[in-house]
């Protein structure tokens, strides 16, 4: 790993973030979002990995652990929201949950 | 003792008015005409009796004091002197006979019991008028009458017309009333005490004849006696009174609460004379109205109505005498007009029974077989109206007044004055002409019901009948020693030649009214009917368009005003806050949109403004 520096490390984590976050912000479908959100996680990740590797410190890889149990628990209420936005809707599509309009 | 029959003399009517209105509907229209007749009859005997017993002068009876502030201490205090004497007998005594004569009246009618509540509320708050012998006590009986005044105009409150009119009346007279509270706060600032001998005796030491202060306060208090008297400009709500029952029109709007305003001034008869441009103005006022009103009687159709405008008439008379200074003259002719007037009425309100409620001059006549008592009823009272020469009252009380303007040097009054008489004379025929006479207007003036009860319908008719004859003007007692000198005590020059004048003016009424009414009735009732005369019978029959001016002049403005008010500035500023955040509401609940995405969207872009806020700061994080 040390043949690359932390910088382009660092520069695909801002890019997967920023991918996730425009897949976040534009897709409809609700197994994208989710999916979206899985990338951003993984850059969050990405970057603790560069950062600890750069430094030789262990707790960024700790902090990755971390963010993998928060990836899993995230998965598995979001999929739980997906069955439930299906059952309802008949569709993935999240504009349609939106009666809780002010 | 002198103070037991004072007092009851206008307890009694209080405690009718108490028993009466405590009953709630539990007595009967039988008990009811008991206790509403008897207690002011037996206020009659309690007046006999004071007047029997009084040794002359005034003899004050404080009850109690009213309340202690200060230096103000206005009592329930009474002063019984020769002009409160005579006030009371014609107020219990005509009174009395107006209560048994709507005992027939009313026969049938609903709430009897409220109407001789009123009535005999309105007794006992008229005897304090008269009786109180400070001006604060006075005015409460002003404004006990006032009440009174509405609360039986509007006795038949189930059309609203008559609830409009008592609402006039009431709102009209508050006007004057309202001046007369200013000219009492002023009275007391000025001269530290309201009781009326000490007024009239203050006064005269404090404000110089003619000085600001005594004029302003004399015309205050004509304000007051303006309203309650009709007189112009505030009279525009008596021809409207006449919506409640007769027996109240006689009683309230003719024998005595109208000439309240007559007894002020005459009460407060020092106060004016300070005040003499005041005073002339109380007699150019007096003759305007005699003269407005005489016109516009002429053109009227109700009959009530007519005698409606010949009060107010009747009494620019008194003011006209008040106004030469003559305060003896307008007493004398206020109490022969309280018998004459309440006989006129009374015979009205005989003569509207008996045709079931028909009141309308065109809609009557050929009657003067049929109802002969209340023909003789209009025939005597008529006469005294007119002043027929020495065998009627008003003829006294009438001569006296003109001579007293004649001797005063007011020709302008004296001939306003005659020709005011000539005036009566020609609407007191048309009256009695188009009532009595002729072909019967409807199915009602063809088959009357005379009234036959001897002590409910004739009694009261036949005594009010004498006292218009002579023999009222011959019991008037005369107030000389209380009031100050009239302009006529002095000299007799000339009065044969205006008793002549007088005498002439009333006969050539008569025979004027005869020819018009009589022998003209085609030419006549042609000429009323286009062009100048349509016009002028227009004019005349809505009382000189008073009531469509002060509609423009006033009553529009007034709501004009009170629109442009509801729009009002201060208040938008002060419900700016509330405009303010129901926008911001309405900016709030749209952003609320309920999708996920863009809350997302906002969440991002929130969280980069304040990292780049962050980043920018100076000493930021970056």
């Amino acid at each position: 790993m040390t043949g690359i520096p932390m910088e382009h490390g660092l520069i695909l984590a801002a890019i997967l973030f920023s991918l996730g976050l425009l897949g976040l912000m534009l897709r409809r479908s609700m197994l994208f979002v989710l999916m979206s959100l899985e990338v951003m996680l993984n850059a969050a990740g990405l970057a603790f990995i560069v950062g600890a590797t750069a430094w030789n410190r262990p707790d960024g890889q700790a902090m990755f652990l971390l963010v993998i149990t928060l990836a899993a628990a995230e998965a598995s209420v979001g999929l739980a929201l997906m069955i439930q936005l299906y059952q309802r809707f008949r569709s993935l599509n999240l504009d349609s949950a939106s009666r809780m309009h002010g | 003792m002198m103070a037991l029959p004072v007092i009851l003399s206008f307890l009694l009517p209080l405690a009718g008015t108490l028993i009466l209105a405590f009953s709630a509907g539990r007595l009967g229209p039988k008990a009811s005409s008991v206790i509403g007749v008897g207690s002011v009859g037996m206020a009659a005997l309690a007046t006999a009796w004071t007047v029997v017993n009084h040794t002359g002068g005034s003899e004050g009876i404080t009850l109690w004091t009213w309340m202690s502030v200060g230096n103000f201490q206005p009592t329930i205090g009474l002063a019984v002197d020769n002009l409160a004497l005579v006030m009371m007998s014609v107020i219990t005594g005509v009174g009395f006979l107006i209560h048994l004569f709507a005992a027939w009246y009313m026969t049938g009618e609903e709430g009897i019991t409220r109407f001789y509540a009123w009535m005999n509320l309105f007794v006992f708050s008229m005897m304090l008028l008269v009786l109180g012998d400070n001006l604060l006590l006075l005015f409460l009986g002003w404004e006990g009458v006032g009440l009174c005044s509405y609360g039986l105009i509007g006795y038949y409150y189930q059309g609203s017309a008559n609830g409009w009119a008592a609402f006039k009346a009431f709102v009209v007279t508050r006007i004057g009333d309202v001046f007369l509270a200013l000219g009492l706060f002023l009275m007391f600032m000025e001269l530290g005490t309201l009781d009326i001998a000490t007024v009239l005796a203050r006064a005269p030491e404090l404000w110089q004849p003619g000085s600001t202060t005594a004029n302003l306060a004399a015309l205050l208090v004509l304000g007051g006696a303006l309203g309650k008297s009709a007189q112009v400009p505030l009279h525009t709500w008596l021809p409207d009174a006449m919506a409640g029952p007769t027996p109240v029109s006689a009683l309230i709007h003719a024998a005595t609460m109208v000439t309240a305003g007559v007894y002020l001034i005459a009460r407060l008869n020092g106060l004016f004379l300070l005040a003499p441009g005041v005073l002339l103005l109380v007699g150019v006022i007096g003759a305007v109205s005699l003269l407005l009103a005489a016109f516009a009687a002429l053109a009227q159709t109700d009959i009530k109505r007519v005698l409606a405008y010949s009060t107010m008439s009747q009494i620019g008379y008194m003011f006209l005498a008040l106004g030469v200074g003559a305060f003896d003259a307008a007493i004398f002719h206020l109490v022969t007009h309280a018998f004459f007037k309440a006989l006129l009425f009374l015979s009205a309100g005989a003569v509207i029974i008996s045709c079931h409620h028909e009141q309308d001059m065109t809609r009557l006549g050929g009657l003067w077989r049929k109802l002969p008592v209340a023909y003789g009823g209009f025939i005597v009272g008529g006469a005294a109206l007119v002043a027929l020469p020495l065998v009627s009252a008003g003829f006294f009380s009438k001569d006296e007044i003109l001579w007293q303007a004649m001797a005063a040097d007011q020709i302008g009054l004296l001939s306003v004055g005659l020709l005011a008489a000539v005036l009566t004379g020609i609407y007191t025929v048309r009256l009695i002409l188009g009532t009595f006479h002729g072909e019967p207007g409807s199915d009602h003036a063809r088959h009357p019901e005379p009234g036959t009860n001897p002590v409910t319908h004739h009694l009261p008719l036949v005594v009010l009948a004498v006292l218009s004859t002579f023999i009222g003007a011959w019991i008037y007692p005369g107030l000389h020693g209380l009031f100050p000198q009239a302009p006529g005590d002095t000299t007799e020059t000339g009065h044969t030649l205006l008793q002549v004048l007088a005498m002439g003016a009333a006969i050539a009424g008569l025979l004027i009214g005869a020819w018009l009414f009589h022998w003209q009735r085609d030419w006549l009732s042609a000429r009323t009917r286009g062009g100048v005369g349509a016009v002028l019978w227009r004019f005349w029959h809505h009382g000189w368009g008073f009531d469509a001016l002060f509609d423009r002049l006033l009553v529009r403005p007034w709501q004009w005003s009170v629109r442009m008010l509801r729009v009002d500035l201060i208040n938008l500023m002060m419900n700016l806050p509330a405009v303010l955040a129901k926008a911001f509401n309405a900016g709030l609940v749209r952003s609320q949109n309920g999708r996920v995405r863009s809350y997302a969207l906002v969440m991002v872009f929130g969280a980069a403004a304040i990292l780049l806020t962050l980043a920018l700061l100076p000493g930021g994080a970056a």
